[in-house]
């Protein structure tokens, strides 16, 4: 009987323990500290490569960048056009190579005077080191020298003329911190030692690899310290469990939503939806002819695809009004250059005459014309035999892709064109375009605020000079196309400059390369009951997130006098650590319970083994 | 993970009856130490091969949506090396490995050794909490089950078994979250607010272990209880046990003492060849869960595709399955006398 006894007493003392354990958190957290910093906490659904503004190439790396480190001019919130950052004003010379920046009096977080120097060395190092190129080499390119004639004055000379000059994508860096850095791939240069100091609005003062960067505000800010204390990017790998943390008020701002879970967000209490204008635009390649930078046929494209006529039937039989209404879901807009409209000032849109308006009777009529009868089949023959029958290349795993297939193919079917869906993984759709073995292809580009780099890769210069290394996008080589892209590349005058690149788009859509089908929005949403505002850029139906900038960031107001209250929301609400202890209580009890029958049950046994 | 073999060695049994014990022994512990090791070999080779045979180019898919000049990409594909024979990033990939070098990552411009080091306790944490517990509750449920053949208990608990081990983890662990209502945390392994503190800070990896755990175990524990509950009701038309009833003994005592411990053997080797394979199983929880483990290494590797990364993530995956393999081998012939003898 006694060993019975005693085994109860160690129960009770274990049960008792783990009660004591369980309730703990309850007895442990106390009430929230007064004065709570207020903290903007950003959810990210794509991988953190670098924080080393150097090598950052990923979307959500490049904009924690921009606000760490000001550049020299930026594209304002209001209507993306360049505004003064570090320089305070900029000269290009009356032949547009030399280019002079005066820089403010400014310091950089540790203290240190920032200086024309700081800016030199950047652009030096980016020079002079193919490492240092990385995420924004293209900036330097026409650079000859740039020097600092003194701490207030920059000077850089191009070898020919660059419109981007006003909108260098460029952070500037602290020379101090980053001229002992020999191996700029190396990963000490992704540490807080080194990107810690810097002339943004908030500066990184944590980072967990791929898991979190924290951000304090930067009291040596010119523009003046921000509203919003600490500003925390958390990764998230699964957008789902993302919007659930929106919902439960564990992250406060979140980008890259689908239609269907924006939709879910839509109306929800203390939520407000961003519906902004995207800076891609979707588009369906058509192959003119794939050829190389010596004029070389490449890949194996139908030929009948090379008669502009078949392309301008091809635009004319697809309808983007239906793409963004059945498989964009609403969320887009129609199409016309590749420029999107977001950047309204060099976004072309074709008029009424050009316009590739949906007609399927009009595509026909016109492939008829252009001796393309249809066979007893139905499907057109080219004059030289061949039938009009392509395939369609498209990412396997993409739903829009898969969709969009569908429709083009009902929509050419009813022109007498065949259709193969041939939809694979990125890396093989990539392989085939890139090679010039595709007929029709499905593909689509972010753009910049400023349109040379997407204009460029329309031009024959990067025509591929190896077979698969081709920076062009869709094979296009025009000379009247080329003509119109240099004179805009060479202008400084905005105004002028917008109307090359108009008349460039214009040239393009006139020639189908490719069909831009629509600009996809940006949707995205926000915690309005805890920021009452948050700066978008174009502050009219522009995005919060992956800006050229970083208004929003430096722009955000907490909400009220519950602002501290929320900064608490981190951690758990009380409420749920009394549930989490009770629950564990209940359970103890019940093991206990069980435990105690079987105890009973097995008492005697016990006692006489 | 030569830790783990030596630490089998040294869990002979003492046996004074067994005259062959010793050499036996060890050419057995050799015979299939090398059979590991070859198989390890293969892993290399295969990995190598494999993710090289994936279609398309790293440096383009890396590149891809972002301003680049045919220069940059050349010089990218020099950095990365590429662009040298096949055969030379083999026997390069191979040096490396013998120093313990398992190269840079491509992406993340970091040692693949420290980052997978660097990733591994987090899901030793999780694979070994919902392992522990798994256990635990699949074999009490599984005794259970047996013992009362053909009871409502045994076939509720049999369905709902079988119903939690076909789910989707993914789909488990979203519905999990969801039916939550933010009692637990979305992502991670700790709260960038907790204050400092071993107790405060044990509690947040506590908090936000509950949810992957749970997904975890409630996908693996089926398999312990029903390959428990399979073992026990073979052994329970045994002769000794009708000979242990017989002999007056309560009924549980007959199931605890006499039953249960031979019905374990399968049931424990199952548990550490299924070891290996849960860790590689984790890919999915602890995407779902941004738990920051191997799994949602690998998931990162591959949307890269970070081909460095790749082949350390296999290696170390199919690794753990080989070691654990020679374990169960290993622990197998320690525990059943018969195999020992044969």
């Amino acid at each position: 009987m006694r060993a019975v006894r005693s085994t109860w007493r160690r129960r009770a003392a274990a049960l008792g323990a783990t009660a004591l354990v369980a309730a703990a958190p309850v007895l442990a957290i106390g009430p929230a500290q007064a004065q709570q910093p207020t903290v903007l906490r950003v959810a990210l659904v794509q991988s953190i490569d670098h924080l080393n503004p150097f090598t950052a190439s990923f979307a959500s790396t490049a904009m924690i960048g921009r606000i760490s480190w000001e550049f020299l001019t930026l594209p304002s919130a209001e209507d993306n056009l360049p505004t003064p950052g570090l320089a305070e004003t900029w000269t290009p010379s009356p032949d547009g190579l030399t280019w002079t920046f005066k820089i403010r009096e400014a310091k950089w977080s540790d203290g240190t005077p920032l200086t024309a120097k700081d800016a030199a060395f950047t652009f030096n190092r980016m020079m002079s080191d193919p490492a240092a190129r990385e995420a924004n080499g293209t900036f330097v390119e026409q650079f000859q020298t740039v020097t600092a004639t003194d701490d207030r004055t920059l000077t850089v000379t191009l070898k020919k003329p660059q419109a981007s000059m006003t909108a260098l994508d460029v952070p500037i860096v602290p020379e101090h911190i980053w001229s002992g850095v020999t191996d700029m791939a190396s990963p000490e240069t992704d540490t807080v030692a080194k990107v810690g100091v810097g002339s943004g609005p908030f500066t990184i003062t944590e980072y967990q690899t791929n898991q979190l960067v924290r951000m304090k505000a930067n009291p040596n800010y010119w523009r003046g310290a921000p509203k919003v204390d600490e500003l925390q990017f958390v990764k998230f790998d699964n957008a789902d469990a993302a919007v659930n943390a929106l919902k439960n008020g564990e992250v406060d701002l979140i980008n890259r939503l689908t239609s269907t879970q924006f939709d879910a967000l839509n109306g929800q209490p203390g939520i407000t939806t961003n519906k902004a204008v995207g800076r891609r635009y979707d588009e369906l390649l058509i192959n003119p002819g794939a050829q190389n930078f010596d004029r070389q046929p490449i890949g194996d494209g139908h030929p009948a695809l090379k008669d502009v006529r078949v392309r301008k039937a091809i635009a004319r039989a697809i309808d983007p009004a239906t793409i963004i209404d059945k498989v964009l879901g609403g969320y887009g807009e129609a199409p016309g250059g590749i420029v999107p409209p977001m950047f309204k000032t060099y976004h072309y849109a074709p008029g009424p005459a050009e316009k590739y308006t949906f007609d399927l009777a009009a595509a026909n009529a016109a492939l008829d014309q252009a001796g393309y009868p249809k066979g007893p089949d139905g499907i057109r023959v080219a004059p030289d035999g061949r039938k009009l029958e392509f395939r369609f290349t498209g990412h396997a795993t993409r739903d829009y892709d898969q969709r969009v297939v569908k429709y083009v193919a009902g929509w050419l079917g009813e022109i007498g064109i065949k259709i193969t869906e041939v939809l694979v993984s990125d890396n093989e759709v990539d392989e085939s375009t890139s090679a010039g073995n595709y007929d029709l292809a499905l593909s689509g580009w972010g753009t910049n605020p400023d349109p040379d780099y997407i204009l460029a890769k329309q031009t024959c210069s990067v025509l591929p000079a190896t077979a698969g290394s081709t920076s062009s996008n869709a094979f296009f080589c025009d000379a009247e196309y080329d003509r119109l892209y240099a004179l805009q590349a060479a202008e400084p005058d905005i105004a002028k400059r917008a109307e090359y690149a108009k008349q460039a788009q214009a040239r393009y859509y006139d020639q189908v390369p490719s069909v831009v089908l629509d600009y996809k929005s940006a949707l995205e949403a926000y915690r309005s009951d805890k920021f009452s505002e948050l700066t978008r850029q174009p502050v009219s139906g522009g995005a919060l997130m992956e800006q050229s900038g970083y208004w929003s960031f430096y722009g955000a107001v907490p909400a009220g006098e519950d602002a501290a209250a929320a900064g608490d929301s981190g951690g758990l609400p009380t409420v749920a650590w009394i549930a989490i202890g009770a629950g564990a209580v209940i359970l103890v009890v019940l093991i206990g319970v069980v435990v105690s029958r079987r105890g009973k049950s097995a008492g005697s046994a016990d006692d006489k083994e | 993970m030569t830790e783990a073999v030596s630490t089998a060695t040294g869990a002979e049994l003492p046996d004074p009856d067994e005259r062959r014990g010793g050499t036996g022994t060890l050419r057995f512990l050799a015979g299939k130490i090398g059979a590991g090791l070859v198989s390890l070999l293969l892993v290399v080779v295969l990995g190598f091969l494999l993710f090289r045979m994936i279609p398309g180019d790293p440096v383009t898919t890396m590149t891809r949506d972002r301003p680049t000049s045919p220069q940059q990409l050349a010089e990218l594909r020099a950095r990365l090396g590429v662009d040298k024979p096949m055969l030379q990033q083999f026997f390069d990939y191979f040096g490396g490995l013998l120093r313990g070098d398992l190269g840079t990552s491509y992406i993340y411009n970091r040692p693949v050794a420290a980052m997978i080091g660097e990733r591994v306790w987090p899901t030793v944490l999780l694979v070994g909490t919902a392992t522990v517990l798994a256990v635990v509750l699949g074999l009490w449920l599984g005794v259970r089950a047996a013992w009362k053949r053909g009871s409502a208990f045994d076939k509720v608990q049999t369905g709902v078994a079988l119903t939690l081990w076909s789910v989707p983890q993914f789909w488990l662990g979203l519905m999990l979250l969801i039916a939550t209502q933010g009692l637990f945390p979305s992502r991670g392994m700790t709260s960038p607010d907790t204050p400092p503190g071993f107790f405060t800070e044990a509690l947040d990896v506590a908090h936000h272990l509950t949810l992957p755990c749970l997904t975890l175990l409630a996908v693996i524990y089926a398999q312990y209880m029903l390959v428990m509950r399979s073992s026990l009701l073979e052994e329970m038309n045994a002769d000794y046990l009708t000979t242990a009833r017989a002999k007056g003994l309560r009924d549980d005592l007959v199931r605890r003492r006499h039953a249960v411990p031979n019905a374990l053997l399968p049931t424990v080797t199952l548990v550490f060849l299924q070891f290996g394979l849960v860790v590689s199983g984790t890919v999915t929880v602890e995407a779902v869960f941004s738990w920051p483990g191997l799994g949602l290494l690998t998931f990162e590797a591959l949307r890269g595709p970070d081909l460095p990364l790749l082949q350390g993530v296999f290696l170390i995956l199919a690794g753990s399955v080989v070691v654990m393999n020679l374990f169960a081998e290993v622990l197998y012939r320690v525990l059943d006398p018969r195999v020992r003898a044969s």
